[in-house]
């Protein structure tokens, strides 16, 4: 089996609203998959289609080659939904003994919990937890078992950087023990450098779905050169196209072809020139192209 | 099963640890020791037992709490969980809608019940205790325990029923309340007025004693009834008592439970989480 997840041609409509149209997508054991859109594009509907929660109108899915909601599929798939709460009056430990006993796993608890860093706090009530204390919780009950797709729904809202530092590390785990990880957000910055593959949802069609360096391809934007001046700015701007932006710093754009020809003319400027900065499109960039236009 | 009994466990854990279980049970007991030490009054002018008697008043007052105890655990269950994000989770998890449903009536009815011995008992212990229980109203009392549980199991599954259609845990908390309502004050006085209105005909004789034993707590009314003539004599409730054969009242208390069961897996089965 070489796609761990596969979703072809999936449509679905809530009363006469499309909230999903014509979706393919396909995720690979061991590969990380961001799932971007904003809010109400159908990222957690698609999830949930996946889960077999809710029907679909039109279009397959197959998880683990297993239908959506099959047995197998439940026992296969992982999921974080969206901000997470469990009951206020269980302890940690004894909400992810429930989950430990429901997929039929006999779990090490108490390891999982402290995997996630809530070790001291496994024996207190949720109702105490903070939000990104019960976050972790249900991080923890993804890691139960070795599920082979792991689904997560805005994994980071409400961690703190560095319990995001740590989220990102046990992604990393499960994909490199071979599980398909698809995360969905609208964290920009932070899925660019940890997945492997982004795909972008708008108003419930796919209008993306490639690594990171084809979409900037074949977007077009731009990379950015900021050149310092050491002293007149204006004669920089003048000589290479760009556009002043202070007394003393002038902005270039230009196209990847283009990049190293650019920088050849602004390093020969010898002495002019105090520093320069490259900035490649950024994926918040990639996003508003892909999301806003029509065309993409 | 053994996802069956996980989830038991678990709901069993959340309703010791927010003390439904020990409020249920204290009012059960409060409530039958009050009526066991009130009702004592009247037993030498009917020639009944101090127990017979307080297990008439407790026949009435079960009509009332059985429901509304089940009622309170169970509007929580599906529209509590749905609200807090954690039904789409458990729902992933392999086990079945029918298996979540049923570890939880597992646990609630066996609070329940516990609630009922524990309650109930205290008060058959206090009249053996003063020498006013014999034979026949300790059977009375162990027929009012478990009618009661049966009565309650199927609330349980009312509850399930609105908390899965309720949009979330207030409007399930309304509905309850006006089920709870329906079933054990409005339709008991629909009935009533009918009666009036017909003026002894023949809706009286033959069609009033089916629709009233088509309610479960009327039901359970008559099945305690029915089944006692000290009971009877001390509720005053012989005539429809006896205007319906004797399985009627126990078919229907114990045909209920499984036919609200099949409709709140029916209704679950459409929550889309």
């Amino acid at each position: 089996m070489d796609k761990a997840l596969e979703i072809q041609s999936v449509s679905k409509a809530r009363g006469k609203v499309p909230v999903l149209c014509d979706v393919s997508l396909d995720v690979a054991p061991g590969e990380r998959v961001a799932l971007l859109g904003h809010n109400g594009a159908g990222k957690s509907t698609l999830i949930k289609a996946v889960l077999g929660l809710i029907s679909t109108d039109k279009g397959t899915i197959r998880v683990a080659g297993a239908s959506p909601g099959s047995g197998k599929a439940r026992r296969t798939t992982a999921f974080l939904p969206e901000a997470i709460s469990f009951h206020p009056a269980l302890t940690g430990r004894e909400q992810l003994t429930l989950f430990a006993r429901l997929s039929g796993g006999g779990a090490d608890v108490a390891a999982l919990l402290d995997r996630v860093g809530l070790s001291d706090a496994m024996d207190r009530r949720i109702g105490a937890y903070s939000k990104g204390m019960r976050q972790r919780l249900g991080l923890a009950q993804v890691l139960l078992g070795q599920p082979q797709v792991a689904l997560l729904d805005e994994p980071t809202s409400g961690l703190d950087p560095i319990s995001r530092q740590d989220l990102y590390a046990i992604i990393d785990e499960l994909a490199a023990q071979g599980t398909a990880v698809l995360i969905a957000s609208h964290a920009l910055t932070e899925v660019e450098a940890r997945t492997d593959r982004i795909a972008i949802l708008r108003k419930g069609a796919l209008v993306a779905d490639d690594t990171l360096e084809e979409l900037s391809a074949k977007a077009g934007l731009p990379i950015r050169l900021r050149v310092r001046a050491t002293g007149d700015a204006d004669a920089i701007a003048a000589q290479t196209g760009g556009t002043r932006l202070n007394g003393a710093s002038v902005e270039i754009l230009c196209n990847p072809d283009t990049k190293m020809a650019t920088l050849r003319h602004v390093t020969g400027m010898g002495d002019a020139v105090a520093d320069v900065e490259i900035t490649p499109p950024r994926l918040e960039d990639l996003y508003r192209h892909y999301a806003k236009e029509d065309a993409p | 099963m053994k996802r069956v009994f996980a989830i038991a466990q678990s709901e069993m854990l959340i309703l010791r640890r927010n003390r439904w279980l020990v409020m249920a049970t204290l009012i059960m007991v409060l409530f039958a020791l009050a009526l066991t030490f009130a009702g004592s009054a009247p037993t030498g002018s009917l020639g009944v037992d101090m127990l017979t008697v307080s297990v008439a008043s407790m026949t009435t007052l079960s009509v009332y709490l059985a429901p509304l105890l089940a009622l309170m655990i169970s509007f929580d269950a599906i529209a509590g969980d749905a609200d807090r994000g954690s039904l789409a989770l458990l729902l992933s998890y392999p086990a079945g809608r029918g298996e979540v449903l049923l570890g939880k009536f597992l646990a609630h009815l066996s609070a329940l019940s516990f609630a009922m011995i524990i309650g109930f008992g205290t008060a058959g212990a206090v009249a053996i205790w003063f020498g006013g229980a014999g034979a026949e109203s300790l059977s009375a009392l162990a027929r009012l325990i478990v009618t009661s549980i049966i009565l309650g199991a199927v609330f349980l599954t009312l509850g399930y029923l609105i908390s899965s259609l309720a949009q979330g845990p207030t409007a399930a908390a309304g509905m309850a309340a006006g089920l709870w309502l329906i079933f054990v004050v409005l339709f008991d006085l629909g009935l009533l007025g009918a009666v009036v209105m017909d003026d002894g005909g023949s809706f009286t004789r033959s069609v009033f004693p089916w629709m009233m034993v088509a309610n479960p707590a009327d039901a359970f009314r008559l099945w305690n009834v029915a089944a006692s003539d000290g009971v009877a004599l001390a509720t005053g409730m012989t005539g429809a008592a006896q205007a319906l054969p004797a399985w009627a009242a126990p078919a229907s208390l114990l045909l209920w439970p499984f036919l609200g069961f099949v409709a709140a897996r029916a209704a679950f089965r459409r929550v889309e989480p």
